[in-house]
Parts: C-alpha cells; structure tokens; sequence
C-alpha cells in the first residue's frame, strides 16, 4: 500500500485495519485455547509426534531451552559435547532403526511493515521519486528450517540444515561434522564446515521474528559508506552469518567455563569460494559462576579479525579476490539471571579498513580525507520467563558511528565516495517488544503464538534525502516446530 | 508494667502468626553442605527438566515411560538405588543430591552438573513431596566406609573367591559381562526386566566412579532391584577385596587393580580373554 506524504487520513484508516486484525487474532487465539491457558504452568499437551532431540532424549523443549530457541545452561551443554548427553543413550545404536533425526520448522504469520521515508515511484503520480511512508501488511509466510542434526557414532556428530526462504529457494545454512573429547577430554573438540559462530547470545536462536526484529543489528552493521565502487567487491560480513571453516573448542565438564577458536574462509559463509582465498579467526572465551539462588550468570569476550578482497579478477576458469583489507570486531558480553529475569548485554567495538569503508579498489587512490571506520555497538535484551510456557522479550540495541570513513560536509547529502552530511550518519537505535506463548509442552513437538513490535531508525540513510529513516514491524506468527 | 504486658502479647501473637509459616518452610527444605533447596523454587525446576520422564505426580509414570528401557524413578514410592544409608531406609539429601547431578549412566537420566548447586538442591526438596514415607521415616544411618586398604595381589585373588563364593557371578556373570545364567530372568520392584551391571564394558558404576562407590554399592544394596545389600554377609576388608577384583573385570578402563593382575599370568590370560573387540558401543561383542 503506497500513500504520499499527504495522505494522512489513508494512513490513519490502515493502522485501524492493521490494529482490528491484530486484535482479532489475539482474541481469537485467547478464545480457542482458553483452557490452556488457565492449566499453566502444567503442560496440557498429549503429542505423539517427535522432533530430533527431543524424541531421542524423551525430555521435554524445556529441558534445553530457556524458551524454545533460546538454549539454557543445559541446552549449551549438550551443544558444547556434540550432541550428547554422556551417558549410554548418545550413540545412534542406542535408537531404534526407525529413528531419523529431522525436524522441521516454519511460521505461517501475519505482519505489518511501515517506513517513513521510502522512496516511492507512483505511475499514478508521474512516476517521479518522491520519499514519503510505505506500509503493507498481509498475511504471509517465513522461511522453512530443515534441522537434521544427531550422532553418528559416539562423539562424532553431525548438524545439517538445508534452508528455505518464503518463495522455497533452498541453501545450507548449516552443514559440519563434529569430532568430540578429543584424547578423552572436553577440553578438545573440532567441528568442520559451515556453522554458527560461538556467540553465547545466539542470532540463531533469537526469540524475536519479525523484519526488523528478527536478527542483531550489532552482528551485521557495516558502515552506509561501503557502496563498492566501480570495479571493487562487494564487502559482506556478518558475525551473524553462519561461517566456512573449522572450529577448535572446549568446555568445562559442567560448561562454566567455555572457550573457541575458529579459522574460517573469509567468504561470509558463501560457497563457490566467491572471495577466492584468504582466511579469518574468531575467538571467544566465556565463563559462568553461579551467584546463590539468583541463578547462573555468565561473561564471556570475544574477537574476530578478518580479510576481505577490493577487487575481484578473473575469468572463465574463476575469479579470486585481491587487494586484502583488514577489518575487526571485537567485545564482550554477560547473561545475567535475577531468578525469573535475565538480562542479555552486549558490547562491540569495529572498525574496517578504509579502502572497505569506502568501497574502494586498492589499485585506485582513496577519496580525499577517507579514514577507516570505527564504530562501536551495544545491546541489552530482557526476558522475563513466567515460566516455560511464556516468556517476555525486550530489545534495544544502539549502534554509534564513532569514525565515518568520509568527510563530513552537511551542506550535501550522502555522496557515496565523496562526503557524509554528519557525524552520527549510519547511526542505529532499534528497539524490539514481544512475547511467545507456547500453548503446551511436551517432548515430541514446539509450538508457540508469537506477536512482536520492532521499530527501527537509522541516521541520515533516507533514499532520496538523507534524512532519518524509520521503519516498523508487528508481526503475528504461528511458529511450529514437528 | 503494662507496658511490658502488651509486648509480651504483640510478641506472643507474632510468634503464633509465625509458627505455621516456619513450619511449612522447613518442611519443603534440605540442606545440602551451606546450599538450602526450597521446594518452591524445585516444583519450576521440576516443571522444566524432569516432568517428561518422572511425570506430574512423580510417579515415574511421564509421558515418555512407554519408550524408556530402564523406567524412570518414582518418587511416590520412594526407592532409591543410590544411597550411603542401609537398605530399606530413605536416602539422604546428599545423596539424592549426587544423583541428580551425576546422573545415571545406563539410563535416560542425565548428569544435571550444568544446573546450578542452588537449582540441584531446590529439585531435591522438590522432589521429597511426593512421597508420604518423607514425612513418616527418617533417612537411615550413613554407612560407615573404613579406609581403603593398600592393593596387593592377594587382595584380588582373595576378592576373585568372594565373586565365586558369594555367587556373583549367578547375575554377573564369570567374566563380569552381566550375562549370568540368571541375568535373563531378573525383574526389578516394577516387574520390568533389569540386566546386570556389566563390568567389561563401563568404566562408570550406577552410583558413582569410585573405588569408594562401589564399595558403597554392595553394602547398601540397589534398592529396587535384585542386586541386595552385602552389609550383614561380609566384613569390610573382605568387601574392599571384592572392590579391588571387581576393577580388574573392567578391562576397558585403566586402574591399578587392572595394571596389578595383566601383572601375573594368571591375570594377563584372563584379561585378554576378556577384551572385547569392536565399536565403542558395541554392546555385547566378544571376540
């Protein structure tokens, strides 16, 4: 639904419809499982179908997830010693031969996006660009998981996840093997192929969905500088982004204390070796300690220094890339448990190098006054977990341009390669609300009602005029997992 | 005067106010060490991790008892394996504790090691509201353990006699395999069939991993199960025997005992008759 600056009355009666529809499924949600909700915290669940771990183990989501997906101390444990649980039950000789460790996870929904500024061409208006707000909503679907993960034999395990998005193009997201206690310790594991990094507060495990909800701003920000110019690469990264390469880890025999090191393809977890060489690191340490019966917090550092090409060359027979610019992320984080309340925090600290930040091939000189960008993040997420069949979300994230890789001429707009109109151009606040009611628990299937608010504003990174740009998600999912 | 006589009838109030709320509090309490477990704060707990199994009421009865090979616990009756106390009687807090944390390696129940020590207490008390008995019989007398005696070679050939003479080998079987002429027939306090430990293959007890574990384990008797307690048929430094022959059975897993009778010939042939060959979880593979 397209609306020009002017067409507030249109606006208005779009939010009511939204607000009406919003409504409805919450009150019919409520009204069909009325009798759940009044047996909380109890399960009511009677499900005889089987997700992977949950059928293997016979423990109920719970068990492993604070709020399914978000892993508790036991759950990280579990991950931590590949898949298992150390006793007689791990080994796939234990299963019977029926047993195929696949589960599948999608989320039919209803959401609504709206940003303010967006640059709008409308036939009915003479087609010339013009910023004013764009809204839809309508009912839609999200992408499908595919989750295979389990043992092959005792302590080497696999995860495979074969991934779709909305219109069904399929990708790995996930595929590695796992060699763990190594030399009979927990101390050394090796994990080889494409996987999540080690991020303790996990972005595939997030508990939020919606667009501009539904990942960590601070795990993918990069600088609004970076347009490649003619002839550069395009510079990719996320340390949300699932990653090509080997992982060395180990961890406490209770997982207190947990440590990783990883040397990864600097392709951003693309296959095709589309970077053609070069390689990262990642490294993390994070330990628990138990604070009496508030509950167990956590503090762990992390760092990842990588490489990235300016410019590709090639041909028929391949492409590699050169011209390596160095870039970093670096920071720490806590999970802090006040009993029923637990706090996620996180700090980043980054910066690329200039050539990066400006989009610029190393064999061309850099644009006059180009510096290398340095930015700094953080973020504090709230849960406050009634109990394992509620749980309430809160997110605000900030990220702060410290260093803009161009000049600062607020005269002009953002002239990509020349100037940036001001110091906090690129500058992110975000700020998430939802919760997630998981109508029963059981050991053999997820489900969960999930309505969540975002709403999104970034500086000076309008399309047409450099202005503010905000945008907003409400988002109504019915998120299974079978 | 009278100023003193309605203190003393505020203080008298107060403490009757109190008394039913001190009772109730130490009534759902443990003590493990300095951790106090609250069964409040054990009923979530037991809500997210355990229900699954042990079921709602306790009874071991949860929705995955159909599949599970070895039942899990029921609390209501309130027999427990593991204990430090004689048969027939309660465990201790600590020792239903440890379990929890240790886990039981032959079953479904995991090591809840991850789970706080606050967490692990707060289960506990938890889970003693199930069952009358906690509130009619008291945990028996912690066994005592004397020290463990220096390891010789006699005290194996001594503990090999005592695994004949005492017929362990009946269930046990003669190479310790657990495969016994009446392992076969063998039920445990539900009717289900049990098998017999297998010492060739674990490098884990049921109870613990200990020397002083196991010598734990035929004194007390696994409650529930055919294996009894040894406590009134042998002496002490006889039971410590039979410890230090019942290590050389587990052949898979380095211990002095083992390193002492590969040591003589006698032990070296029959270690090596003994070793089984194939995958590490090849139950029951012999060469």
């Amino acid at each position: 639904m397209f609306h020009g600056a002017s067409s507030s009355m249109t606006r208005r009666m779009s939010w009511l419809a939204s607000s009406l529809i919003c409504g409805f499924l919450v009150l019919a949600f409520l009204l069909i499982d009325s009798r759940v909700a009044s047996a909380l915290p109890i399960p009511a669940g009677k499900v005889y179908a089987i997700p992977a771990f949950a059928r293997k183990y016979g423990m109920p989501c719970s068990a492993c997830h604070e709020a399914w997906p978000k892993l508790n101390n036991f759950g990280q444990m579990f991950k931590d010693n590949g898949y298992q649980l150390g006793n007689d039950r791990d080994a796939p000789i234990f299963q019977q031969p029926a047993y195929w460790p696949i589960a599948l996870r999608m989320t039919p929904n209803w959401h609504r996006e709206s940003f303010d500024r967006a640059d709008i061409a409308n036939p009915g208006t003479g087609n010339t660009p013009t910023e004013g707000q764009l809204t839809t909503h309508g009912f839609d679907l999200s992408g499908m998981d595919i989750l295979t993960a389990g043992t092959l034999a005792k302590n080497i395990s696999f995860l495979l996840v074969p991934s779709a998005d909305n219109t069904g193009a399929f990708h790995f997201e996930s595929a590695n093997v796992r060699f763990s206690n190594l030399f009979n310790s927990g101390w050394v594991n090796v994990k080889v192929g494409k996987f999540e990094l080690d991020n303790i507060i996990s972005e595939k495990r997030i508990l939020t969905l919606s667009r501009n909800g539904g990942l960590y701003r601070n795990y993918h920000f990069q600088p609004a500088t970076e347009i490649p110019a003619m002839f550069a690469a395009p510079f990719i990264f996320g340390l949300g982004d699932n990653q090509l390469g080997a992982e060395l880890s180990g961890h406490s025999k209770n997982d207190y204390t947990r440590y990783s090191a990883a040397l990864l393809s600097s392709n951003d977890g693309n296959v095709g070796l589309p970077n053609g060489h070069g390689y990262d690191t990642f490294l993390t340490f994070s330990q628990a300690f138990e604070a009496g019966s508030l509950g167990l917090q956590r503090v762990g550092v992390f760092g990842y220094i990588g490489r990235a090409p300016t410019y590709l060359a090639g041909g028929a027979l391949g492409v590699d890339g050169f011209g390596q610019k160095s870039f970093y992320r670096a920071g720490f984080y806590g999970l802090w448990y006040i009993k029923k309340l637990d706090f996620a925090t996180l700090y980043i600290h980054a910066s690329d190098n200039a050539f990066l930040g400006t989009g610029t091939p190393s064999f061309d000189p850099l644009p006059a006054g180009a510096r290398s960008p340095i930015w700094n993040g953080g973020l504090i997420e709230t849960h406050y977990t009634v109990n394992p069949q509620f749980i309430l979300i809160n997110r605000y994230e900030l990220i702060r341009m410290s260093r803009q890789a161009l000049p600062i001429d607020g005269a002009n707009g953002f002239l990509p390669g020349v100037s940036v109109p001001s110091s906090n151009f690129g500058d992110i606040d975000a700020l998430t609300f939802a919760y997630r009611y998981y109508p029963f628990i059981s050991s053999r299937a997820g489900f969960a009602f999930h309505n969540e608010y975002s709403w999104v504003r970034q500086r000076g990174v309008s399309p047409l005029l450099s202005r503010d740009l905000t945008s907003s998600s409400v988002f109504l999912g019915f998120d299974f997992i079978f | 005067m009278r100023a003193n006589k309605s203190m003393r009838l505020i203080f008298l109030a107060a403490a009757l106010f109190a008394l039913p709320y001190l009772a109730t509090a130490q009534q759902g309490e443990i003590h493990v060490g300095k951790v106090t477990g609250r069964s409040d704060a054990g009923r979530q707990l037991y809500f997210r991790f355990c229900w699954g199994c042990h079921g709602f009421r306790g009874d071991g009865n949860g929705e995955n008892g159909p599949y599970l090979n070895i039942l899990p616990r029921n609390f209501v009756a309130a027999t427990f394996k593991c204990r430090s106390t004689p048969t027939g009687t309660l465990p201790t807090d600590e020792d239903l504790y440890n379990s929890v944390g240790r886990g039981f390696n032959n079953s479904n129940m995991p090591a809840w090691i991850s789970l706080t020590k606050q967490q692990r207490a707060d289960m506990v008390a938890f889970i003693k509201t199930f069952s009358p008995r906690w509130k009619t019989d008291k945990p028996g007398d912690i066994i005592n353990v004397p020290a463990e005696p220096a390891l010789t070679l006699d005290s194996v050939k001594h503990g090999k006699e005592l695994f004949t003479k005492l017929e362990c080998w009946k269930c046990h079987g003669a190479e310790g395999r657990g495969d016994g002429p009446s392992a076969s027939t063998l039920t445990d306090s539900n009717d289900q069939p049990i098998r017999p430990y297998n010492f060739a293959e674990g490098s884990r007890f049921k109870c613990g991993t200990t020397n002083h574990d196991l010598y734990k384990i035929f004194m007390t008797g696994l409650d529930g199960t055919p294996m009894p307690s040894f406590a009134d048929v042998i002496k002490p430094e006889d039971a410590w025997d039979l410890v230090h022959y019942l290590r050389t059975l587990q052949v898979t897993h380095k211990s002095p005992e083992l390193a002492l009778w590969m040591s003589t010939k006698e032990g070296a042939e029959f270690v090596k008759a003994q070793k089984v060959s194939g995958t590490p979880t090849g139950s029951g593979i012999k060469q």
